[in-house]
């Protein structure tokens, strides 16, 4: 097998680059992005979810629902928390997983990508779970695996991470109940994370109330509005009302583009502390897709409360991936 | 045209049913039995028996969605009514409890799931219908009323309340 690896060349995306996560029969059959699932393919992840969860308390935490099946976890750019939730997923569901860690580093040819694609396929793969630096690689593996292979894509660049925001949504859900009500802020570098565009595009198909984002100037994209949020750049009268906060991670690596001074003035502004919390309603909840910077975008006093639920975020996303690798694979009747 | 069978009124099934039971609790077939019924039409008719039969512990419910063998021709469909098992059914006598016996598989998926919480002393199967075409080895052993049919025709129960029984054909189910 080519080890190797490899930067995909990703062709640009074509009018509907949604549609091909459905088959002929409108089945879902692979998860790229949220954008095209609609509120009732959403809800009906949800709900297949919450029929999951209860599998994980049992003392056998197995159902046999895909046995015989091999996921692969394909992972371009490292990641414990995502990959290990979806290896417990398809574990979970009786699947055999495989992982392969691919450097890209080792830039070689565009088509190395297609040739170990062929190769993991050759092994019989049903299911690839896929993570890459760059937007659309998901789409690209997508369009090339053989009829048969399912892909779920597990962070593309800064385009989409549609796991984590149906994760969100299935915690708020737990949590909150209805959408219709709720005012949710997502708070910090909107401009580089796949994972609040992907939240954006889940919480208006599930008619959020109100949804806001707040953040610098330059980590928020100019043209964000029409998607259906409110922009703050002011924590006080973000926060106001809220019943939702989601903290997106900092990352470090966008302070040497100049987009921000410090880390201690992000903190200053824009850091979720206690005493910031208080403006947001008092029985607000608190999100992160971790891993979190504590001191930079979360203080760990708020990490750790009582409003959080970063801990249950995480044994959901077992759930919620048993509820997309399952639904993907099945046939529809 | 076949003269379709009569099917008993829901009482007399019932009724049927409990002296079945009661008399297996007496003659210590079972002891101290956990009643589980299987979602949705076995958990309506458990919830009948169980209330009747003044059971200590609670219903157990089963949804075997994970567990069926037809996943790869007819998908999964979403549970909003996961499995819930009140207690350890280790060394437990359970009577599980379904609408309709018809090709055993409803029956196995259920076995398996049981299995997957732990390991029952003994597993009695109740079902309100038994008819014919059963696929796998699996008999009840309380039964309600005993019905041929053939493939052409269904029993269909709906529930909770009222509970009814009634016979369709292929044609009305498609």
């Amino acid at each position: 097998m080519a080890v190797n690896f490899v930067r995909p060349i990703i062709p640009k995306l074509t009018k509907d680059p949604w549609a091909i996560q459905f088959d002929a029969a409108g089945h879902l059959k692979h998860l790229l992005t949220i954008e095209g699932l609609g509120s009732s393919w959403i809800t009906r992840i949800l709900d297949t979810a919450e029929g999951f969860m209860s599998v994980s308390d049992r003392e056998i935490k197995k159902v046999p629902l895909l046995r015989g099946r091999t996921v692969v976890n394909l992972f371009f750019e490292s990641s414990t928390r995502t990959r290990t939730t979806f290896e417990l997923a398809a574990k979970r569901l009786s699947a055999d997983v495989l992982n392969i860690n691919l450097s890209t580093s080792a830039t070689t040819k565009g088509e190395s990508l297609l040739d170990t694609l062929r190769n993991i396929e050759a092994m019989q793969a049903d299911m690839f779970v896929v993570r890459h630096e760059q937007s659309g690689a998901a789409h690209f593996i997508a369009r090339h695996v053989a009829p048969h292979v399912s892909v779920l894509n597990a962070g593309d660049g800064w385009h989409a991470h549609p796991t984590q925001a149906l994760l969100d949504a299935f915690t708020i859900r737990r949590i909150k109940g209805d959408f219709a009500p709720l005012r949710i802020a997502i708070v910090g570098d909107i401009k580089h994370s796949r994972v609040a565009r992907s939240q954006i595009h889940a919480f208006n198909s599930l008619n959020v109330g109100e949804l806001r984002v707040i953040g610098p100037r330059t980590l928020i994209p100019n043209d964000i509005e029409p998607l259906g949020v409110r922009v703050f750049h002011d924590m006080r009268a973000g926060l106001k009302d809220v019943d939702v906060i989601i903290m997106l991670r900092l990352q470090r690596e966008r302070m040497e583009g100049g987009l921000l001074p410090t880390e201690q003035e992000f903190y200053r502004l824009y850091g979720l502390t206690e005493e910031k919390l208080k403006w947001a309603k008092p029985d607000a909840i608190v999100m992160h897709p971790g891993p979190a910077n504590r001191g930079v975008e979360i203080e760990s006093r708020v990490a750790d409360g009582p409003q959080s639920v970063i801990l249950e975020q995480v044994s959901n996303g077992i759930g919620v991936r048993m509820a997309v690798m399952a639904l993907c694979m099945s046939a529809e009747s | 045209m076949t003269l379709l069978p009569e099917l008993n009124t829901i009482d007399q099934l019932l009724n049927e049913c409990l002296h079945n039971l009661a008399r297996a609790i007496e003659q210590k077939e079972l002891n101290n039995p956990l009643m589980v019924g299987i979602h949705s039409g076995g958990v309506w008719v458990a919830e009948a028996l169980h209330q009747r039969l003044n059971l200590a512990e609670p219903l157990g419910k089963l949804n075997i969605t994970f567990y069926r063998d037809d996943f790869n021709t007819l998908g999964l469909h979403p549970t909003v009514a996961p499995s819930q098992l009140p207690v350890d059914i280790d060394g437990r006598d359970i009577i599980l409890v379904d609408d309709v016996l018809y090709t055993g598989r409803t029956i196995r998926a259920a076995m398996n799931e049981l299995f997957d919480y732990g390991r029952p002393a003994r597993i009695w199967l109740a079902v309100l219908f038994e008819r014919d075409g059963r696929e796998l080895p699996i008999s009840a052993q309380t039964v309600g009323q005993r019905v041929m049919l053939s493939s052409q025709h269904q029993i269909h129960v709906d529930g909770p309340s009222p509970l009814t029984a009634h016979l369709v054909t292929r044609e009305e189910i498609a």
